[in-house]
């Protein structure tokens, strides 16, 4: 291309072709976006003392008597905020995931993380009694250790893609066996309060927890953005990137890394919420069109689910919550399933 | 190209590179269609398939001896060939016999499901759980036991069964409609939607009826202990029926190996091929789901072990799957009663001892994959 002179025409249909596309995936994020911060003033209006969008908008502008003002900031903003930072931060990992092992099933939980989560969850609530603070170090912990013996474990003069699935399945399924027979052995009591657990869950988040997790995810998420031209490269193959200028190895160990860290501070707060990181990159990209794996569309769509979710889990068989997992994965999937059946219709018509 | 965003370039032909990659990991070193004519290669083959069955039979026969009261071999056989009433022969008959039998059809079932789904949808990490097998039967048992009161594994296998077949079905509906139905990505995709969705609607009412919950969290484990000999002739019938099906689709198998458009070219029906090939991944799977749990795994890692054994031909590797499944399910039942005699459920130990295997290969010089 940069050999040969183009004809202008067929430069000027170049460059509206991406300018097209780029204002798609802009005109998608700033939709998805609003739609995610609508969810979420719905979020914090709804509850025993209900108020209603305007009200919450009013309130958060400054407007607010105590008790409102009390409700709004302490109560209710950590759970929406949490949403909106989770499920963009789970969105982003599993659009890097999927992209680096260009496989659709492709998700933080090939590696093992949130399974080794779930197992030092369990561990810290069957053996220690389960504080919030231990269960949250226990699932940390155990997530990390998991991921890392799975990285060395893969690691043979380069971490091919294929064989670290293949070592993360292998581990996973070890540590859910592990899991199982913990659930089973446990209480009946202590194995369906770690199933709420298990399935994540925003009940009961505040700032104490949130604002750490915060702190870890929003510098993350910016870093993971701005490497996403390096990624849409590595989708090309090692050794394409490796033409272009990319040092594949330390390009996707970084990219590996941040993504296990956003899943990581995530996990940590609200338990491995299913299904977020694997379907909200298949929706953006079949919303969005382009080649590729995009990290923003995915982050706002990642915001947008779980954040609707939690409402529905909420409100759905209020006064009791369901864990905002169960919601996501069948609004997810019922989405999911929505988009096949279209485009598979729409392929019937041409 | 002085693009920095090679991807925008041209859109046409990365997406058709990327949904290519994403089919599967399988980036392919399919050897010809036809196994190669060395002499002595099928042979070799069958020989070692030879040996493998051989190993099956004696790792069944241990089964009978092992458990909480160790039985004499000359005993175990005498209680085979001669049969009478004394408590080791009862023991024998009643209990460990219909336990092995049920490991080596059950291991069977879904290493052939396994090998089966990963060969149809050309993806290496395809198991017989995807085409939402394990979702539709545990949210069978969960409205089994937390709506209609039934208790117990004999209660509600067959609603596992049911809801098994009713979950592939539903997930084949969404993933094959349209014209595009030849796209294995959207099936799995379509597997991985429907069973989300049905195991969410599962534990949310788990949540709710503990007693649900508490059967549930006893089956997924998967175990070949207490369940009742009835099951034996219908799980037989689901594997002769899958076998016949798989080995009619053998030749197709091998074919869609090298992409739907090759293998419509070279006149297979790949259609047709494809709906067979899910009926029998059904029929195993459902039925060995049910009668033993959700020990998917096993369908995941028996055929990666056993294309290292049979080369790319997709017919050897589903006969040394066969073989090489059941091995493993018989071998981590043994294991979980001598280690702890009643504690450790063969889906445990499956996981225990097959994880290792896979990891092992995986570490091996060049990753075979589909």
């Amino acid at each position: 291309m940069s050999a040969a002179p183009e004809a202008p025409a067929a430069a000027r249909v170049r460059v509206l072709g991406r300018a097209r596309r780029l204002g798609r995936e802009t005109a998608l994020c700033l939709l998805l976006s609003a739609l995610a911060v609508l969810f979420a003033l719905l979020v914090i209006g709804s509850g025993d003392y209900p108020m209603g969008p305007g009200k919450v908008v009013n309130v958060i502008l400054g407007g607010g008597e105590g008790l409102d003002s009390t409700i709004v900031f302490q109560w209710r903003a950590p759970r929406a905020v949490a949403a909106l930072a989770f499920g963009a931060a789970l969105g982003v990992a599993g659009a890097v995931f999927q992209s680096l092992t260009r496989n659709p099933l492709g998700s933080p939980d090939i590696i093992g993380f949130s399974t080794g989560a779930y197992t030092g969850a369990l561990l810290a609530l069957t053996l220690v009694g389960g504080s919030f603070l231990a269960t949250s170090l226990g699932a940390l912990a155990g997530g990390l250790l998991t991921a890392l013996a799975v990285y060395f474990l893969a690691w043979r003069r380069g971490s091919h893609g294929f064989r670290l699935i293949l070592v993360g399945i292998g581990i996973s399924a070890m540590l859910a066996a592990l899991n199982q027979w913990l659930v089973l052995r446990a209480e009946i009591e202590v194995a369906m309060a770690a199933a709420v657990w298990g399935a994540g869950t925003l009940n009961g988040v505040g700032w104490p927890v949130l604002v750490p997790a915060l702190i870890a995810i929003v510098p993350i998420l910016g870093l993971v953005l701005a490497g996403g031209t390096t990624l849409n490269m590595l989708e090309l193959g090692d050794d394409t990137a490796t033409a272009l200028g990319i040092r594949v190895e330390p390009a996707r160990l970084t990219m590996v890394v941040l993504a296990v860290l956003l899943t990581a501070a995530t996990t940590a707060v609200a338990g491995p919420i299913a299904f977020v990181a694997l379907v909200a990159p298949q929706l953006a990209k079949r919303l969005n069109r382009a080649a590729g794996m995009r990290l923003a569309p995915a982050a706002c769509m990642g915001a947008l689910l779980l954040v609707a979710s939690d409402l529905v889990a909420q409100r759905l068989f209020a006064p009791v919550q369901l864990p905002v997992g169960v919601v996501t994965v069948s609004i997810g999937g019922v989405y999911l399933i929505w988009l096949l059946a279209r485009e598979g219709r729409a392929a019937n018509r041409i | 190209m002085a693009s920095p965003t090679p991807a925008a370039v041209n859109p046409e032909n990365t997406q058709a590179s990327t949904d290519k990659a994403a089919s599967g990991c399988s980036t392919t070193t399919m050897g010809p269609l036809l196994p190669a004519k060395i002499p002595g290669a099928l042979a070799h083959r069958s020989g070692l398939l030879l040996c493998f069955a051989l190993l099956l039979a004696l790792l069944a026969l241990f089964s009978l001896a092992v458990g909480s009261k160790h039985i004499e071999f000359p005993v175990v056989l005498d209680a085979l060939l001669n049969p009478n009433d004394s408590a080791d022969h009862a023991i024998i008959r009643d209990s460990r016999l219909p336990r092995a039998v049920l490991g080596v059809l059950a291991g069977s079932a879904l290493g052939i499901a396994g090998a089966l789904v990963q060969s149809m949808t050309r993806n290496a990490l395809a198991e017989p759980g995807i085409l939402g097998v394990n979702a539709g039967a545990s949210l069978a048992i969960v409205i089994a036991v937390g709506t209609f009161g039934i208790n117990g594994f004999n209660g509600y296998v067959w609603f596992a069964f049911g809801g098994a077949v009713l979950a592939t079905g539903a997930v084949y509906l969404v993933g094959m409609a349209g014209a595009r139905s030849n796209d294995p990505v959207r099936l799995v995709l379509a597997g991985v939607a429907l069973g989300a969705v049905l195991s969410g609607i599962g534990t949310a009412l788990a949540l709710v009826h503990p007693s649900a919950f508490d059967q549930l969290r006893a089956w997924t484990i998967g175990s070949l202990e207490g369940r009742s000999a009835d099951v034996l002739a219908p799980l037989g019938i689901a594997v002769l029926v899958g076998v016949v099906l798989a080995a009619f689709t053998g030749r197709s198998l091998n074919a869609l190996a090298l992409g739907d458009d090759t293998a419509l070219a070279l006149g297979y029906k790949v259609g047709r091929a494809r709906v067979l090939i899910l009926l029998a991944v059904t029929v195993l799977a459902g039925a060995a789901t049910a009668a033993v749990g959700a020990i998917s795994f096993l369908g995941l890692m028996a055929p990666h072990l056993a294309r290292r054994f049979s080369g790319p031909d997709a017919r050897w590797m589903l006969a040394y799957t066969a073989v090489l499944a059941p091995i493993i399910l018989l071998l981590a039942d043994v294991l979980g009663r001598v280690v702890i005699p009643g504690e450790l459920e063969a889906g445990v130990v499956c996981a225990f001892v097959g994880a290792p295997v896979l990891i092992l290969l995986a570490r091996r010089k060049k990753p075979v994959a589909v």
